[in-house]
């Protein structure tokens, strides 16, 4: 009881803009506030590559977190342990409560898991796919309701094998949700989507996160991770180097902008943390509209590549929200 | 410390994970759930299997075309005795017939699985892994028992093969087909981790097995193979299920011309039941249910 009331409060404390998101029912606060992964000094080494060197994260029930990275910075093999499906070399890490390697089915049937890439259950049809998967878990979803979420209903009768890379992806997504998980982890879900694909995928995304499904996403896309995620934890070389809502990433919020115009000499710009009373003295230089002029913060790609460049040398001269929150 | 976050979700949530958290439940759901998740497994083979036609066709003709093919060589009978070779080469591919849907179809499909991602997701569910085992037990023993009825009914209408013509006779029948297809498909899932690749599976599978039959008596008559090789194969499996199947379906009289004049049944289930065992060791340490490029 006592740990849960020092969980409750450095979950209410870390947790604070999650009560926008939160009703304002104590118990559902309590809820939220409960932490579903919380990792500490994740190490994994594959021969003398270590992939994972000392990893901490935390993430609150009903948050949507998403893990960026570059390529082979340590986010498979992060999420792999916490799925439970490969062995850590040293740390502890706690998912819904259980170490993943210890774990049993119950525990497995708590949260879902949807996979980079697979190309099984071909000579099935979409619904009997779900149908079936939802046979391993206690108390699953309708198949049909699922199916239909993930809007693949027009495609319930036909064969897996003649989907398209996107109805492909969805129909992943509903067998990894048809048993109701409370924790769902999606691993690069959206690479390869058209446009407008990737939209509808959010939707998906925005919908169970609406119900309350803590979801720990996988992606190489900035907009992605931008449009879904509650927060994101940039990883680098097997390391949280920064996390944070992705509006204030490194200290987004506080950068200096840039303020860039047509003078009198072509092109000029200038970086302040006063934009507005810069842009006020242009507009008596100029006698009234400023030419061309923008205003521009550093987007989240900025900080990101900022953030996995600077990573070797110096995480914490960033600002803003540095290590884990 | 249930875990439900949101109105949506009914009641039956907390009540199952309230009842299961820490506890992996009884002894008896645990077996209940193994049995229905491998029914589930059972019946998603299946179906596979059925949807592509070509395959099952093919699968359940070829040791018919096989067996018309060397009986139209063998003509004769073999000597000393009335049997014809038609009839021994109909108990020699209804072996071969086991050791290709067991431990050939196995190996190649497991291999193809643990590539494609198949193994990995089920792992992620709450499956219980026996569960992958045995849906491939019913698979390959349901493909097993066409395959056999479809050879022995060819058998006897077109080469006279009696079929077995006592309950005793019938329960060599038995026990051979089912310990040998346990054996080769134990084999099989043990064989699956050892292609690189899913693509070199087949051919990596084939050649042992094609050596086998030969060796085995399947392809050769065993009275025309060099002694020194029939008892190399005497090593393996599948000699020992063709003998099996000579003695439930030919004349008693036929062991004259066996090896050791007697049909041997005490070693047949020795041999088989050792190597389904160092199988079934080899298979719990080596397999693996991520492919091999993954980490």
């Amino acid at each position: 009881m006592q740990r849960a009331r020092a969980r409750l409060s450095v979950g209410l404390k870390t947790t604070t803009w999650l009560a926008t998101r939160a009703s304002r029912s104590w118990e559902a606060l309590n809820m939220l506030s409960e932490m579903v992964i919380r990792a500490e000094g994740l190490h994994k080494r594959y021969g003398h590559n270590v992939a994972v060197d000392g990893l901490d994260l935390q993430m609150a029930r009903g948050e949507v977190l998403s893990l960026l990275g570059p390529n082979g910075a340590g986010k498979t093999t992060t999420v792999e342990m916490l799925e439970g499906y490969r062995r850590r070399d040293a740390g502890t890490a706690t998912v819904l409560g259980e170490d993943p390697e210890k774990a049993g089915w119950a525990w497995r049937a708590r949260r879902g898991i949807v996979l980079q890439s697979s190309e099984d259950v071909s000579d099935l049809t979409v619904a009997e796919s779900v149908a079936h998967f939802a046979r391993f878990y206690p108390a699953p979803a309708s198949p049909a309701d699922v199916i239909d979420r993930v809007g693949l209903t027009e495609k319930a009768g036909a064969m897996v094998r003649s989907l398209s890379g996107g109805q492909r992806r969805r129909l992943d997504v509903a067998l990894g949700i048809v048993g109701r998980p409370e924790l769902v982890f999606l691993d690069e879900p959206t690479t390869g989507f058209d446009p407008e694909a990737r939209r509808q995928f959010w939707d998906v995304v925005r919908d169970l996160s609406r119900e309350g499904t803590s979801i720990l996403l996988t992606t190489h896309y900035l907009e992605e991770a931008e449009a879904l995620a509650d927060r994101v934890a940039v990883i680098n070389r097997g390391k949280v180097v920064a996390s944070g809502p992705p509006a204030e990433l490194g200290g987004r919020q506080d950068a200096a902008a840039v303020v860039k115009w047509f003078g009198a000499n072509g092109w000029e710009t200038e970086r302040t943390h006063e934009p507005t009373s810069l842009v006020r003295r242009l507009e008596s230089v100029f006698g009234g509209e400023v030419p061309r002029l923008t205003v521009t913060r550093p987007t989240l790609e900025d900080v990101y590549l900022e953030l996995i460049g600077a990573a070797g040398t110096a995480p914490s001269a960033n600002g803003g929200v540095i290590g884990n929150v | 410390m249930s875990s439900v976050t949101s109105g949506q979700v009914p009641l039956e949530t907390i009540r199952v994970h309230g009842q299961s958290s820490g506890q992996p439940g009884t002894a008896r759901s645990g077996m209940y759930r193994v049995l229905a998740a491998s029914a589930a497994r059972g019946q998603v083979e299946l179906k596979q299997f059925f949807r592509s036609k070509d395959a099952v066709i093919f699968t359940l003709a070829m040791p018919a075309v096989l067996l018309v093919m060397l009986a139209s060589i063998f003509g004769h009978t073999v000597p000393h005795t009335n049997v014809r070779f038609s009839q021994v080469y109909t108990t020699g591919l209804l072996a071969g017939g086991v050791a290709s849907t067991c431990f050939l179809n196995l190996a190649v499909a497991v291999a193809g699985e643990r590539e494609n991602g198949a193994l990995k997701r089920l792992a992620g569910t709450p499956m219980p892994k026996s569960a992958y085992f045995l849906g491939k037990a019913i698979q390959v023993l349901t493909i097993c028992v066409l395959e056999t009825a479809v050879l022995l009914v060819f058998g006897h209408f077109v080469y006279g093969v009696s079929f077995p013509d006592s309950a005793w006779h019938w329960f060599t029948f038995i026990w051979v087909t089912v310990l040998g297809a346990v054996c080769m498909a134990l084999v099989g899932v043990a064989f699956s981790s050892l292609p690189r690749s899913a693509r070199s599976a087949a051919p990596v599978a084939n050649l042992p097995l094609l050596v086998l039959q030969f060796i085995s008596g399947i392809f050769v008559p065993f009275t025309a193979l060099p002694k020194t090789l029939y008892n190399v194969a005497g090593i393996f499996p599948l000699r020992w299920i063709a003998q099996g199947y000579r003695s439930a379906l030919l004349p008693g009289y036929f062991t004259k011309v066996e090896p050791t004049h007697g049909w041997d049944h005490p070693q047949t289930a020795l041999v088989l039941g050792v190597w389904s065992v160092l199988a079934l060791v080899f298979a719990v340490r080596t397999f693996r249910w991520t492919g091999r490029g993954e980490r």
